[in-house]
């Protein structure tokens, strides 16, 4: 079974979103998500500074097997992202929830924060799809 | 539902992937995808091909049948166990499938033709054969494994009886024998040294365990695609169809226009196509910076334009690599068309590497 730790919260396109004290966001995808994809070898990142809506496309990772889109989980500004996966995306697969952090964000509207899952609901999810 | 080989539920046991392949519940992986292709480059992997379609063609008529339904020349076959890499052609010089033919006695041959393909490789052989034709014979009651790397035969070798172990170790390249109860044949898909093992379907899970314990690592299709990607071996489906010939497929090779009397299926088409000139070709791609080779990606030379036809990232060389039917006066660089941008690659061989090492 794949990990789910308690204190995230997830969206249905298996993305993890843990809120930090300063009120931005970090953005990563699930284990059961990089799982499903296989190997990454590829991490294509927004440029610091771009903004996204809830639900666009902010990047892509490319696994052996496919290139997948990564959807924002909310809306709002990217304040960073993850430089070290240029050299070694596979940190994604190996640590999906630390090191394999996607990117960082300011929530432009912090209630699309709301509608994310907890960790049970994501859960639950994951045995129903 | 998906088909299930024998060693489906071994495959749940090792924890792998399932998808569905060509109606079939196979393993993608079994963890990660890339060590299991280094185990093959480095070491010793497995794949289970139960999949695949064995026909076995018997009677006298077989020889004279293959020699008309074959774009290669079983009559360069001249030992018994000698095998043979050949298209399988329509009226058109399209490719049907592409297989392996084993040259087993004088009345007797076996094919192994791709999954996904079976029903319309049968349909077909059986429409050529006339009546006074061969008998032919699916096998079904086969399962294959491939075990596949330097280490791979020595370790396979292991888990025989000393007498069975002597005699697949002499071998030789793309050689086959009928061993005990066991079909091996010194082929493979990997770029690597190795075997295909046919064996009773019902003796086949007991095997599987057997050359696991032997050190022997559990691969899937995924590291099955990069492996022969790197080694530049065609994917019947992405690199060649019914309506690419081989001569635009990078498989001229594979081709006996000598004899000039036999008369294959698809000799006319091609011989056509020589006389007006082929105008595509089958390259290999190797792309400059960051990024992925897909299938269908769209390919932009000097000559025009064409198409990737396979891709994917190489393990052993850390960059993507892919194939591509582009125009054939392409020269050595081109442009391929990733999501909105275009990135350069150099155009050259298909085969990236064999025998664990770059091919330059």
């Amino acid at each position: 079974m794949s990990n789910v730790p308690a204190d995230l919260k997830y969206s249905s396109d298996h993305e993890w979103v843990r809120v930090e004290d300063d009120g931005s966001a970090v953005v990563g995808i699930t284990d059961h998500a990089q799982g499903a994809l296989g190997d990454l070898v590829f991490v294509e990142a927004p440029e610091p500074g771009s903004v996204f809506a809830s639900g666009e496309a902010f990047g892509v990772v490319e696994s052996v097997k496919a290139a997948s889109d990564m959807l924002c989980p909310f809306g709002g500004e990217v304040l960073g992202v993850n430089s070290a996966l240029d050299d070694t995306p596979e940190l994604v697969n190996t640590d999906p929830y630390g090191d394999g952090w996607l990117i960082r964000m300011q929530p432009a509207d912090t209630t699309e924060l709301d509608g994310l899952m907890d960790a049970a609901a994501y859960e639950q999810f994951l045995e129903e799809a | 539902m998906p088909k299930q080989t024998p060693l489906y539920d071994a495959h749940i046991a090792l924890g792998a992937r399932i998808v569905d392949f060509g109606g079939w519940n196979m393993p993608v992986n079994y963890g990660s995808q890339i060590e299991e292709h280094h185990a093959v480059r480095n070491d010793a992997g497995m794949f289970d091909v139960s999949h695949m379609t064995v026909v076995d063609l018997q009677g006298a008529a077989a020889r004279p049948f293959l020699c008309g339904l074959l774009a290669n020349d079983i009559g360069k076959l001249r030992e018994p166990g000698k095998a043979l890499y050949s298209c399988m052609l329509n009226h058109a010089g399209g490719v049907i499938d592409d297989l392996i033919v084993y040259y087993l006695a004088e009345d007797r041959f076996r094919m192994v033709v791709n999954a996904a393909t079976r029903d319309k490789d049968l349909a077909w052989i059986r429409q050529q054969a006339s009546a006074d034709g061969p008998t032919i014979n699916e096998r079904d009651d086969l399962a294959m494994i491939a075990v596949q790397g330097p280490n791979a035969r020595q370790k396979a070798a292991g888990v025989l009886p000393p007498e069975q172990a002597a005699a697949a170790l002499a071998l030789k390249p793309f050689s086959a024998a009928a061993i005990g109860e066991l079909f091996i044949a010194r082929t493979g898909y990997t770029g690597e040294d190795g075997w295909e093992i046919m064996l009773p379907a019902a003796a086949a899970a007991d095997f599987w365990g057997r050359l696991n314990q032997a050190g022997i690592h559990p691969c899937g299709l995924g590291a099955r695609d990069t492996l022969r990607l790197e080694a530049g071996m065609n994917l019947y489906g992405n690199d060649m169809d019914e309506n690419t010939t081989p001569l635009e497929s990078a498989l001229s090779w594979t081709v006996a226009f000598e004899p000039q009397e036999r008369d294959f299926i698809g000799r006319a088409a091609l011989e056509k196509q020589q006389a007006d000139g082929v105008d595509r070709k089958l390259v290999g791609l190797l792309l400059e910076g960051k990024g992925v080779l897909r299938a269908h990606q769209k390919v932009i030379c000097a000559a025009g334009e064409g198409e990737t036809t396979s891709g994917s990232f190489s393990p052993t060389l850390g960059r993507s690599i892919g194939m591509a039917r582009l125009p054939a006066a392409c020269g050595s660089e081109c442009e391929v068309e990733i999501r909105g941008r275009r990135l350069s690659a150099s155009v050259g061989k298909t085969s990236f590497v064999r025998n664990g090492k770059a091919v330059d």
